[in-house]
């Protein structure tokens, strides 16, 4: 079609364009119908390229990935406790595996087919072969490094998301992978639940928590994925 | 593909639309910028987010962005001031332990910290407005209001076990007023990611007061205690698990964990249930994960979890409520918090 056909008559009052460009699924088919050319060919698929998706159901992927990425930790923690966990322990670290499943089954439930394991021939075997899970210490830097990456994740990719319901129900979530960093930080070292290395401690963002972008989440997280790379091209970046 | 040619359509049906996507020049940063990032084939729905962005304000019946700044800015000069007065109180840091004394100056340097950056972001551009600014002696944190009424908490600043219990409860309305106001925010972004930073910061305090509270106000390892079942008013999780038996102070901070206004709606709206929700995106969380049949997840504790990974938002007037009881009756701050 013509670019100006859809506009042309003038007929389209703006009362009506604006109720028209409110519901996403018109605004793609409209953006669509501003196309002359036909739809180039996709980029093809690069063998162990994890593509995550675009816009908001993206964004979910990366925020699910990353969820199953933490209950696949917990979870070797609860099967195979390290010999030197302290009282205490044992039962905090299945309240945090069953916090990860609970959010990781509510992505899930609000991707539907959507996931990005429909891409997948079987499910991601995630790798930790590059943190220690038999020490109390191993797995309490290794639950701190994810829980802090987690909370910097959630900071830095709510503000990508279009749908406000979306934002609302990822916030929900955000709050609490605060207060499990902020735990797990206190059962490692006492007090440093809000430390300098997570909370910035100079200049204008005092006190401010530090945001991460998923292209700077990702890198930091990448060990886990292998042999999967994860693709971040595809997700908003502003 | 004719971009140009399409928003210059959609200007003459709407001819704020560039108002709406900034400035003219950004959208225009915008798309060459993914035309160089994404393949050809995704521009059109990225442009489509774009037009999305840009109209998602045009529906929304939301507090002003300016208005929740200083919204928040309130609730940091509350609890700022909490801080800066028991912590030079001998009475309340002889009743803690050393970490614990450390653990607080953190929070209370952090609160003031939040003050000083919120009141730099309303009085800077785009806003340009002057802070609201309470007194110190608008505050009353015994909750008497003044003398308006009889104290909730007459030895708060006196007694370290109180200080602790009111700081959860202050920490914990925290949490809930930045997420209750985050989708208030999205009109502009800058504000919204800090915000949520903010937010992560207040819910790492609201963990840290937890895990003092349920180890005891002189325990030096107090993350080293766990919780006592059934007893999460005196030995609350780190995290909230249901209604916290209403709280630390049951009869008196119910509403901290409690429903908002509206307390109730669907997956498409939003709306504020209290802290012992367990439907998320219209689904029962606990329903789904015992669906689900994990092993080694009991019912019982797929139930806790559906309640205890979610903090739930609070609306603005339900969390001035809350905040009014540490204020002064007849004060410009509770004018402001009315």
């Amino acid at each position: 079609m013509s670019d100006s056909s859809f506009f042309g008559s003038g007929a389209l009052e703006r009362r009506t364009f604006l109720r028209v460009v409110g519901a996403s699924a018109a605004t793609a088919s409209l953006v669509l119908a501003g196309c002359s050319d036909p739809a180039p060919e996709p980029t093809p698929t690069v063998q162990n390229q994890l593509l995550l998706g675009e816009s908001d159901t993206g964004l979910l992927n990366y925020f699910y990935l990353l969820k199953q990425l933490e209950v696949a930790f917990y979870q070797k923690i609860v099967d195979t406790p390290p010999s030197n966990l302290v009282a205490g322990d044992k039962a905090a670290f299945d309240d945090l595996r069953d916090h990860g499943l609970a959010h990781r089954e509510t992505l899930r439930f609000a991707l539907g087919a959507s996931t990005y394991e429909t891409r997948l021939e079987r499910p991601l075997a995630f790798d930790f072969s590059s943190i220690v899970l038999t020490s109390r210490v191993g797995v309490l830097t290794a639950a701190q490094q994810l829980e802090d990456l987690s909370v910097a994740a959630y900071a830095g990719a709510l503000p990508l998301l279009v749908a406000p319901t979306t934002v609302a129900l990822l916030a929900k979530i955000a709050s609490v992978e605060a207060r499990h960093a902020a735990f797990v930080r206190d059962l490692r070292t006492p007090g440093t639940f809000a430390g300098n290395d997570v909370v910035v401690n100079a200049g204008a963002l005092q006190s401010v928590s530090l945001a991460k972008t998923p292209v700077q989440v990702v890198e930091e997280a990448k060990a886990f994925f292998l042999p999967f790379v994860v693709v971040t091209q595809s997700l908003p970046s502003a | 593909m004719n971009i140009l040619n399409l928003l210059s359509d959609i200007e003459k049906v709407d001819p704020e639309v560039f108002d709406r996507l900034d400035s003219r020049r950004r959208v225009f940063q915008h798309l060459s910028g993914l035309g160089g990032k994404l393949a050809a084939a995704a521009v059109p729905l990225a442009l489509g987010a774009v037009l999305n962005k840009a109209y998602a304000g045009a529906t929304a019946t939301q507090a002003s962005v300016l208005e929740v700044l200083n919204y928040a800015l309130l609730l940091e000069h509350l609890e700022a001031n909490f801080y800066n007065l028991g912590m030079v109180n001998t009475s309340i840091t002889g009743g803690l332990s050393a970490n614990n004394v450390k653990a607080l100056n953190t929070i209370r340097a952090d609160e003031n910290n939040h003050v000083i950056f919120l009141r730099g972001v309303i009085s800077a551009a785009p806003f340009s407005s002057t802070p609201v600014n309470p007194a110190v002696s608008d505050f009353d944190y015994t909750g008497a209001q003044g003398g308006a009424r009889a104290a909730l908490f007459p030895d708060v600043l006196s007694n370290a076990a109180t200080f602790l219990a009111v700081a959860q409860a202050l920490e914990d309305t925290g949490v809930r007023a930045y997420k209750g106001s985050a989708t208030d925010l999205m009109a502009n972004k800058t504000v919204l990611e800090a915000a949520l930073n903010i937010h992560s910061v207040e819910a790492r305090h609201a963990a840290r007061l937890r895990t003092m509270r349920r180890g005891g106000a002189l325990t030096d390892r107090a993350s080293l205690v766990a919780a006592v079942p059934g007893s999460a008013s005196t030995s609350p999780k780190s995290w909230v698990t249901g209604r916290d038996a209403n709280g630390p102070a049951p009869g008196k901070t119910d509403a901290v964990y409690g429903p908002g206004t509206p307390a109730t709606g669907t997956a498409a709206t939003i709306f504020f249930p209290a802290e012992d929700n367990l439907t998320q995106a219209s689904a029962n969380i606990a329903t789904l994960l015992n669906s689900a049949a994990i092993a080694g997840l009991t019912s019982p504790n797929a139930t806790l979890a559906a309640s205890e990974a979610f903090d739930e938002p609070l609306d603005m007037a339900t969390v001035k409520a809350i905040a009014r009881n540490f204020v002064r009756t007849g004060t410009p701050t509770f004018a402001l918090l009315s």
